[in-house]
């Protein structure tokens, strides 16, 4: 905007001002009736959906749902969309940190005086974009379940080795068979094709990118997962 | 009638103005009380009840007016409520002001919780389920506090969809929009500090998993998540650290920053809806009122 769009906005604005109204009482009935209708909305919700808690936080017991709250869902989802490891720092941090940058530099960039919708096609688009992108994957993140099963049989000395596996929450992150979610971790299903034993238990120790450390599990459990999961193939 | 004038201290008595039978008003000491001449000598009735009713109207402790005396409020009152909203204001207009009842209502909630909460790995959760269980309420100002926090994150995009929308970031008003951006981000930190404090199974690995996300992020990435977890792991310290952040660092981030949006909101006044235009009143009519 140049020195006299600057000026012109202001005369104009000055004009709509002056054939406006004071802000009382008409602004803030709207915002009153606003006030009541938000915590009416709250008070209702916690009347009907209450404060569960869940079980107590326990590094050494393994059913959990390693979910984020749902206005985190999209950034998760997006750790699907970008599989590969070397690619989850731009999911993680990249992309999140240059929306931000892009967000919070917004009137620097877009100098266009223009501020009808109809005449702000690039603003427009984009804006509706990102909205469907965000709705379409916090949409997907709310109906990625995670699964607490494994269909695939397993000979019984393996058995303990699957439902620790299957209970241990792995499968949010993981597909093993027909069962879990394809990312933000690779697939497990032949894993122990790909990687020895000893890696495996390394893995589960260390915890690498994103996914938790397993360190805090019994040996016992730990030993019946690297077991298992070498024995896929 | 009781001389309810001698009970209260002088310096909040009101003035005697001209006109005022000296009755009313020479608490201050100041002699300056004036006979009224017009004073009817006879009453009946209803002249007593007015006069009555006059008094009411003007009881003799002007506390607000002491107030102003000091503070020159009344000018800053009066001033922010008859300021104008431009012409076209619309229900979208309400949303910022939507977003603060949430955050307020959040602050509210929140000292309650604080008085029942111990930040430490042993008795966090005990403490929860005490307060949900036990607590007279305890369930239900819980439950306004999660999903008040719902309801907050919905009305800041909504907000900030408005503002995008209708271009309102654009001059002079860059620096609000630049505001609210650090109050969204500052808003999702609250979601995620406060996701950890119950303590349970969910809150602990998803904190773990965000840890590791934060921890993922290049050069400071490892560092800033060593510093949130305070330590290798999950432990004591990071409770503290996460309530420390959780109920008084950003808490005070983002009230300060709301004192900055909105002064800026009424130095710069809000914007009119893009369709409005001074120059062409047709598209003006009834249905931009108000
Ligand atoms: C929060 C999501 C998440 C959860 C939960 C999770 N993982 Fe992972 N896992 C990952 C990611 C992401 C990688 C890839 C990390 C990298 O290489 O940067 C990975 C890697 C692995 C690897 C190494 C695979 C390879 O090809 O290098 C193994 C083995 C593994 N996970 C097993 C498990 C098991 C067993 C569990 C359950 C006890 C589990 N994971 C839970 C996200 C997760
Ligand atoms: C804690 C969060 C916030 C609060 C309490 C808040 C409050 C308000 C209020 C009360 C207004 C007056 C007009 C209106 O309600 O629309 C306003 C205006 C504005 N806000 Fe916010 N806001 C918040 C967050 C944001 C965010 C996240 C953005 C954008 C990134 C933003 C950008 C703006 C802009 C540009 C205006 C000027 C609008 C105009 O003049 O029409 N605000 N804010």
């Amino acid at each position: 905007m140049n020195r006299h769009e600057k000026e012109e906005y202001l005369r104009e604005y000055e004009q709509l001002k002056k054939k406006g109204k004071p802000f009382f009482p008409y602004a803030i009935a709207k915002d009153g009736v606003m006030f009541v209708l938000v915590a009416l909305i709250i008070v209702v919700m916690s009347l009907m959906l209450g404060a569960e808690q869940g079980p107590k936080a326990d590094p050494t017991t393994t059913s959990y749902v390693p979910r984020p709250e749902w206005y985190f869902f999209f950034l998760f989802e997006l750790l699907k969309v970008l599989k590969p490891p070397w690619l989850t720092p731009v999911a993680t941090i990249g992309i999140p940190t240059l929306c931000m940058v892009l967000l919070l530099l917004l009137p620097f960039y877009d100098r266009n005086p223009e501020r009808r919708l109809t005449r702000r096609p690039i603003a427009a688009i984009s804006g509706f974009f990102v909205i469907i992108a965000m709705a379409y994957l916090t949409f997907l993140g709310a109906n990625a379940g995670s699964p607490t099963e494994i269909e695939a049989k397993v000979p019984a000395s393996l058995e303990e080795g699957k439902l620790v596996t299957a209970q241990s929450g792995c499968l949010a992150c993981h597909q093993i068979g027909e069962n879990g979610n394809n990312g933000p971790g690779p697939e497990l299903t032949e894993i122990g094709l790909r990687l020895p034993r000893a890696t495996i238990a390394r893995s589960l120790y260390i915890g690498p990118g994103i996914m938790p450390s397993y360190a805090g599990l019994p040996k016992k459990k730990l030993d019946a997962l690297t077991e298992y999961l070498a024995s896929l193939r | 009638m009781p001389d309810i004038e001698k009970l209260i201290p002088p310096p909040l008595r009101r003035p005697a103005k001209p006109g005022e039978g000296n009755g009313n008003g020479n608490g201050n000491g100041n002699g300056n009380g004036v006979v009224d001449l017009r004073q009817p000598t006879e009453k009946n009735g209803s002249a007593a009840t007015e006069e009555l009713k006059g008094k009411l109207k003007d009881s003799p402790a002007d506390v607000v007016g002491w107030v102003d005396e000091r503070t020159g409020a009344s000018n800053i009152v009066t001033a922010l409520a008859l300021r104008k909203v431009p012409k076209g204001t619309n229900w979208f207009y309400t949303l910022g002001s939507a977003t603060m009842f949430a955050f307020i209502c959040q602050a509210l909630t929140g000292v309650f919780l604080a008085m029942y909460y111990t930040p430490s790995p042993v008795e966090a959760y005990a403490s929860i389920t005490y307060l949900t269980n036990e607590v007279f309420l305890g369930e239900f100002v819980r439950g306004m506090h999660k999903w008040g926090a719902t309801v907050m994150i919905i009305l800041i995009f909504m907000h900030m969809a408005r503002t995008f929308f209708f271009g309102a970031y654009k001059y002079p008003r860059e620096l609000n929009w630049v505001i609210g951006v650090v109050l969204i981000i500052l808003t999702l930190v609250m979601g995620l500090t406060g996701y950890l404090l119950p303590f349970d199974q969910r809150s602990f690995w998803a904190t773990e998993v965000a840890n590791n996300i934060t921890a993922s992020g290049p050069f400071v990435g490892p560092y800033l998540a060593d510093f949130l977890r305070a330590g290798p792991e999950i432990g004591a310290t990071t409770i503290q650290r996460f309530y420390a952040i959780h109920m008084l660092l950003v808490p005070g981030l983002i009230i300060g920053l709301i004192g900055a949006h909105l002064f800026l909101v009424v130095k710069l006044g809000t914007t009119a809806p893009p369709w409005v235009h001074a120059s062409k009143p047709k598209s003006l009519r009834r249905k931009d009122v108000g």
